[in-house]
Parts: structure tokens; sequence; C-alpha cells
């Protein structure tokens, strides 16, 4: 645990230091998605690897934030922070909506419930094309920076924030409550826990960081898009990244994000075939080790 | 007011079946309740019904004066009652002492990591059931007995009133019975009230203040244990004659084919030597018993030969060398097994898991094997369209073996068999395995704790420790050299 910590902490230093040793802006850029996407996979992970939630729609809660801090800002012109505090309790609402189900149906049917999810937000934003600007996406008029360090540091420092609060809080009693809840929820209430009371905590702060990471990466990206936001392909994306790096560590769903998005960028000029190569790299890798990257060096360590 | 629980007019209908009828009861503090009564008879429901995981349709459920019932179970629990499933639930991912721990937080969203005094109670409660040198081992690492005694920590932790135990002597050897009887009674003298289900009536007789017998849902007889015990329905419904032992004409097989040679065979886990150069070998028509404490090593030993656990040895099958089989292939070949585990497919029916191990078994044969079955365990025919995972403990029990027969298997292997079994049906599964013997040529290998019912019926006894096979005799030569070790259940 120690080692680990000084280990984050080394590579956050890095990280920190990256746009000062003269690295090119187009990597900058790739750092910044990565964090993007390592705070979507981590948050993602809070739900299943801890809560036990099958949410196959993680694009549902990032959606929600990315087109409500997107017409927020667009429609009503409100100013950029209060934009993105919208997008998140847009996506919040959106999480306890989705806690209802899960409460109710056992795991594969939850999992169905939160692919319907996606698809109606999708079909709602195609629907209502005149203000949410339908497939072609939302422009928003303000932006996080254009400076690209700067909105590096903004997705940095997100991602702090939210694995911080997300490792806390696995790590806590709460954790452990948490997980007990989702291994079996009748003997955690025989233990006299109010599990339903647990699970919607879940529920709300992993939409809360899904919700405000899609929120600010509308700002990053100048638009909302069903592409780039909403697409069952995103959530597919961000579920490959979470197992990929080790379900139930909260950290293994950074390096997921970081080997997802990293692989797809230097095998960009296979064009088409890139996406392929790293879907099967991924998936060979879940395969062999089906507890992630961090699962293996763990056990590694361990062993 | 005479109980610290009293429980009046509970009733519990599933669909068409009322599994509860108007039952009433109080338990005293510093007292032990018995429940005793055959597979079905509603032991568990009652628990259940008072821990608020089922919602009964009618009755109350007092503690201190309090009615509880349809109350959510978080709040049961912390009102003061503690219940230790028929099956265990451990927290697979987290360590011993994590789970006992989770006993003890509070039900707080803001509960940050608990404090060295919660883990230092949780390591003392561990130490008072015998975990204190497994704290940081995984449940599934953990032999049989070990994860009943978490179950029992983790029912206590929250230092409850009165604590609800299901079956806590289902499984274990003579001496771990011992342990636990003297735990459930340190709960007594501790003034809890302890409401205890279990089979094992010698047991519960001796440790128990009064007993209520259940049947069909409803109180047939209660007071003393032994009135209860001599009472005439109880024993007709529930003891039945005892274990008619079918003691068998010595054969001679030495000199016949085996049907299957196990040599040198080792298994590992990881690092850990579950089984050390194991030989074994049984004749066609041959009944053999594997008889050793739990975590010796036999369901390792049954899960290698039916090819679930990759081994370092031999196993020849009817003379031949059996090499990289599947499991399914292995099965298909003749050789059934009946784990402990159980396996049932527990979203399909009694029916269906039923006929899912006839698949294999011609129409007419199919129909002739199912009858005998249904006279054998009545009440899965009565049971037939329920889903398996809805069953009583018994009848999952009763369903597994069934499943296993339906397979027309040349070697069955039954791995702790007479889990959960009412004693009246532990006389109807020995009749049934002298009739299979009788009737056809099956082998059967049976490990078992009950030694009592593990001796009359095997023609070879063999005994498992720490993973070695130590002792090999008849039962008549085991009786003298082994008994002492495992005989006084
Ligand atoms: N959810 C359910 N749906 C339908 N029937 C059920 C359900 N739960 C239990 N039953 C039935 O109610 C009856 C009582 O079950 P219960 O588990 O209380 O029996 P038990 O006395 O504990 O038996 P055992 O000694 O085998 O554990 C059984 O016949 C069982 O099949
Ligand atoms: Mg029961």
């Amino acid at each position: 645990m120690k080692n680990q910590r000084i280990i984050v902490a080394i590579v956050l230093l890095a990280l920190a230091a990256a746009p000062w040793i003269g690295i090119s802006d187009y990597i900058i850029g790739v750092l910044t998605m990565i964090c993007f996407y390592g705070v979507f996979a981590m948050s993602w992970d809070l739900l299943f690897g801890y809560a036990g939630e099958v949410n196959f729609g993680p694009s549902f809660l990032i959606g929600l934030g990315a087109y409500g801090a997107g017409l927020a800002d667009a429609d009503l012109g409100l100013p950029l922070p209060l934009c993105v505090a919208l997008g998140t309790l847009a996506a919040v609402l959106g999480g306890l909506l989705l806690a209802i189900p899960a409460l109710r149906l056992r795991g594969p049917y939850f999992g169905l419930i939160t692919l319907v999810a996606v698809l109606l937000l999708q079909d709602a934003i195609v629907i209502f094309a005149g203000t949410t600007g339908g497939e072609i996406g939302l422009s928003v008029p303000d932006i996080l920076s254009v400076n690209a360090t700067v909105n590096f540091y903004y997705a940095l420092g997100l991602l702090v924030i939210a694995g911080t609060v997300l490792l806390t809080v696995a790590n806590s009693s709460f954790g452990l409550i948490l997980q007990a809840a989702g291994q079996d929820a009748i003997e955690a209430q025989a233990l006299g826990f109010n599990v339903v009371k647990y699970k919607i905590a879940a529920f709300v702060l992993s939409a809360f960081f899904s919700g405000l990471a899609g929120a600010m990466l509308v700002f990053y990206l100048g638009t909302a898009s069903v592409d780039a936001m909403v697409d069952i392909a995103v959530g597919i994306q961000v579920i490959i990244a979470a197992v990929l790096g080790g379900r139930r560590t909260i950290i293994g769903p950074v390096l997921g994000a970081a080997f997802l998005i990293g692989a797809g960028e230097i095998l960009r000029p296979l064009g088409q075939v890139s996406g392929v190569v790293v879907a099967a790299v991924a998936l060979g890798t879940i395969l062999i080790f089906p507890n992630g990257f961090l699962g293996l060096l763990r056990g590694r360590h361990s062993a | 007011m005479t109980g610290l629980l009293e429980i009046s007019g509970l009733t519990k209908r599933f669909g068409g079946l009322v599994a509860v009828n108007d039952v009433s009861f109080d338990v005293r503090p510093g007292e032990i309740l018995g429940l005793i009564g055959p597979n079905g008879s509603g032991k568990s429901t009652v628990m259940k019904l008072i821990m608020g995981i089922e919602r009964p349709n009618a009755g109350k459920v007092r503690l201190n004066g309090v009615n509880l019932a349809g109350r959510p179970t978080y709040e049961i629990a912390r009102a003061g009652i503690g219940i230790v499933f028929q099956h265990s639930r451990p927290l697979h991912r987290q360590t011993v002492l994590q789970n006992i721990l989770l006993g003890l937080l509070p039900d707080r969203l803001t509960a940050m990591r608990a404090g060295a005094d919660a883990i230092a109670h949780a390591t003392a409660i561990a130490g008072r059931v015998g975990l204190g040198h497994v704290l940081q081992c995984l449940p599934a690492t953990l032999p049989f007995a070990d994860l009943r005694r978490m179950e029992l920590a983790k029912a206590i932790a929250r230092n409850p009133l009165v604590v609800l135990i299901d079956e806590p002597f289902a499984g274990l050897t003579s001496g771990e019975v011992k342990d636990f009887s003297d735990l459930i009674v340190s709960f007594r003298d501790e003034g809890r009230a302890v409401l205890l289900v279990d089979h094992n009536v010698k047991s519960v007789a001796a440790m128990v203040d009064r007993v209520i017998a259940l049947y069909l849902g409803e109180i047939i007889a209660q007071g003393h244990a032994a009135d209860v015990m001599a009472d005439e329905t109880v024993r007709r419904v529930y003891l039945g004659g005892g274990i008619t032992t079918h003691e068998r004409p010595v054969a001679i097989f030495a000199n016949t084919q085996p049907i299957l040679a196990v040599k040198d065979l080792s298994v590992f886990y990881g690092k850990a030597q579950a089984l050390e150069k194991v030989d074994l070998t049984l004749h066609p028509g041959e009944f053999v018993s594997v008889v050793g404490l739990n975590g010796a090593g036999k369901t390792t030993l049954f899960n290698a030969i039916s090819g679930f656990v990759a081994y370092d040895g031999a196993i020849h099958w009817q003379g031949r060398a059996r090499t990289g089989q599947s499991a399914a292939a292995i099965a298909r070949a003749g050789l059934v097994h009946c784990p402990e585990t159980r396996e049932l497919f527990g979203d399909m029916s009694v029916a269906e898991n039923i006929a899912l191990g006839g698949q294999f078994l011609p129409g007419p044969e199919r129909l002739e094997r199912q009858a005998w079955l249904f006279e054998l365990f009545p009440i899965l025919k009565a049971r037939l369209q329920q889903s398996a995972r809805t069953l009583s403990g018994g009848e999952q029990q009763m369903l597994a073996i069934a499943r296993a027969l339906m397979m027309n298997p040349q070697l069955l292997i039954l791995d702790e068999p007479t889990l959960g079994l009412a004693p009246v049906i532990l006389g109807q599964l020995s009749d049934a395995l002298k009739y299979l013997r009788e009737q056809t040529n099956i082998t059967i290998l049976l490990g078992e704790q009950n030694v009592t019912f593990a001796l009359p019926h095997a023609d070879r006894v063999y005994v498992l420790e720490h993973g070695r096979m130590i002792w090999e005799g008849t039962p008549t030569r085991f009786a003298g050299e082994m008994a002492e070790n495992f005989l006084q259940a």
C-alpha cells in the first residue's frame, strides 16, 4: 500500500512536470484525454467493482453531464462554472434515476436498463436536434482555455480530486459495506446495514464525477456530441479501460484508460484497423489476466 | 411478559404452500430453544421471518415487547437479533478479519476507517470462535468448519440479545460439534436467547432447555427434549426408525479389474498442497467410504477424480489411462459426481433439474427411475414446479442426489450426501443405496463426516488426513483401529 502511494505520487509529479519538458501540444492533448477517461473509468469502477452494479451505460451519466453543461452554455448563456455545475447536477439526477431499477432488479436485467437509458438519451438528443444540435453536435461558445497546458492542468486536477475522493471512499468503512451490499445484500442487511442507502450514495458519487468530467470535457473539446460523449461505444471504452486496468482498484482503471487512449493514438496511422487492434489487445489481456494490469502487479508483488 | 423474543401467530405462504402456519412461541434470555422438524417443515422460514428477510403474511415478532414484524432486516438486526444462515454467506473478496469487522461497523455513510478498537474487538471475537490463526486468509481457503465459525462470529459481532442459528452442526466432525456446542452454550450463559435448528438430534437434545417440533409449518410438539423426542408423531415424521444398517455380505473384489485406479495423485492450490500422492482403487460393484476430518482433502480428491481440478499422477478408468478428458466427457463415461456444494441450477424448477440429469437415459427407463426417486423423496414430487433456489436446505440435498441418480452412473461419487437431511430421510437414503447395490452393478464412492452413516454400507474404508491416505481397511477393522478418532458423534 505504501509503495503504491509513492508510485502514484511519482507518476503524478511526472505528469504535472510533463508540459515543462518540451513535449508537444499534441501529446499534452492525449494526456488530457487520458485524464478525462481515467475519471470516467474510476467512477464506473465504484459502481461495478464495489457496489456490484452492472452498469453498461456509463455514457448515460457522462452524456447528461456533457449536454446539461452544453445546453446551459449554448442556450442559456450562463457562466462556465455554473454550466459545469448544472451538467453535474443533471448527471446526479440521472444516477438517482438509475438507482431505482438497480435496487429492484437482478444484475443482467439492470444491465439492460442501463443500455436502454443510453439509447433513450441518444434518441432524445436527435429528436430535439433544434436545441441539442442533434447528430452534428452542440458547439459551445465558452472554452476552458486556449492554452493546451492549462487545459491539461484542469483535467489532471480533476483526476487527482476524483481519484482521491473515490479511493478514500473505497478504502473506508463505507467501501467495505458497499462491497458487502454488492456481494450479498441479504447478508449485509442481516448484519445491520441499510443497503439502499449505500447503493444510492454510490450511484450519486459515481454520477457526480462522471457528469463533472463529461461537463468539463465539453468545454475542453468545444462541443458536446453524441459520438464523443453518449454513444454506446464510449461506454464500452470506459468499461474496457476499467476492467483492463483492474476492477475494484480505482487506480487500475486510470492505467487502463492510459493504455486504451495511448495505444489508440500510437496506432492511429493504421487508420480503421487501429481500433480493432487496440480492442483485441485489451480483450486478450482481460482473458489472460482477468484481474487487469493492477491485479497483475499486485499478484507479482505478493507472490 | 415472559419472553425476550415473543412470536405469535406467525404465518407465511409461498403461493399455495403454507410454509409456516400460525406459529407462536417465546424465547427467554439465557435460554436455548431447539427447533426441530423434517426437511421443508418451515424451520429456516421461521428464522427468516423473525429476521425480516421474508415478510410474514400474519403474526407478530416482538423483541422486548416491541413488534418488529414487517420492519426491514437491518432495523431488526440493529434492534438486537443476529442470524447464522443455514448456508454460509462469506464475502469472498474480504479476509476473515474484514468479514468479522464488517459486523462491527456503524451503519453510517460517513464511516471512515474502522478504529483500532474495532479491529481489536474483531480479533477478539475471531479468537473466541477459534479463528485467531486465519485472520488474514480469504474465505475460499478455509476449511468448512472455519467458514461456519466465521458465520458465528459475524452473528455475535453486534452483541445481539437474540441469536438465530440454523444448522450449525451440519457437515462437522464430532470434535467440531463439541466446540460449536460449547460456543453456543456460552452465548446462553452470557444471557442471550438462542433459537437453534439442527438435525443432529443428539447434540441438540444435549444442550437445549426446550424443544419445539414443526411439521408442515405447524407446531406438533413442545416441551423438554426427552418428551418431544419420545412423541409419537415426532418419531414418525422426523426421527424415523434410526438408520437401518444394511451390512452387506463380505465380497471378494481383489481379483476383478478395478473400475477406477488412482495412483500418486497430488493436487496443489497455488503453493498449498491439498493432496499428496494419494492411491485409491475401486472395483465394480464395490462400496467404498472415504472418511476424514474437514479439510483433509476429500472434496479435492473427488474433484480431481471427476476432472474438476488439475492434478499430478495417474487415473485409470476401466483399465485405461485417462488423459486430458473434460469433466463433461468423464461424466458421460459414467462417472457421476454429486458434489458437496450441490451445484443445482437455481433458477430452474425441480422438474427441470431432474430432467437435465436424465438427458442420456432412454425414455421408459427415465420414467421408471423418476418414479422410484419420487417414492424415495416424496417432497420433491410435491415441489416439482418450484425453482431449486427456493427449496429448503434438505430439499436441495435430495434434489442433488436425485439428479445424480438420474444420470445412471456406473460410479457414483457422493460427497457428504447426508448434509442437512433429517434423520428420517437418512434411513430412506440408506434404503436407496441398498436398493441400488442390489439392483444394479453401481460402484459407490462416499465421502462422509457422519461415520455412523458411512460405515455400515461400506465394503472398504479409507482414511484421509492432511491430504494423505493414512489408513485403509474393512469397516470392522475401522471400528477397532480408527474409531476413537471419529466415532463418538
Ligand atoms: N421462496 C420460496 N418460494 C416457494 N417455496 C418456498 C420458498 N422458500 C421456502 N419454500 C418452501 O417452504 C418450505 C419450508 O422451507 P424451510 O426452508 O423453512 O424448511 P426447513 O424446515 O428449514 O427445512 P430443512 O431442514 O431442509 O432446512 C419448503 O418446502 C420450501 O420448499
Ligand atoms: Mg432449513
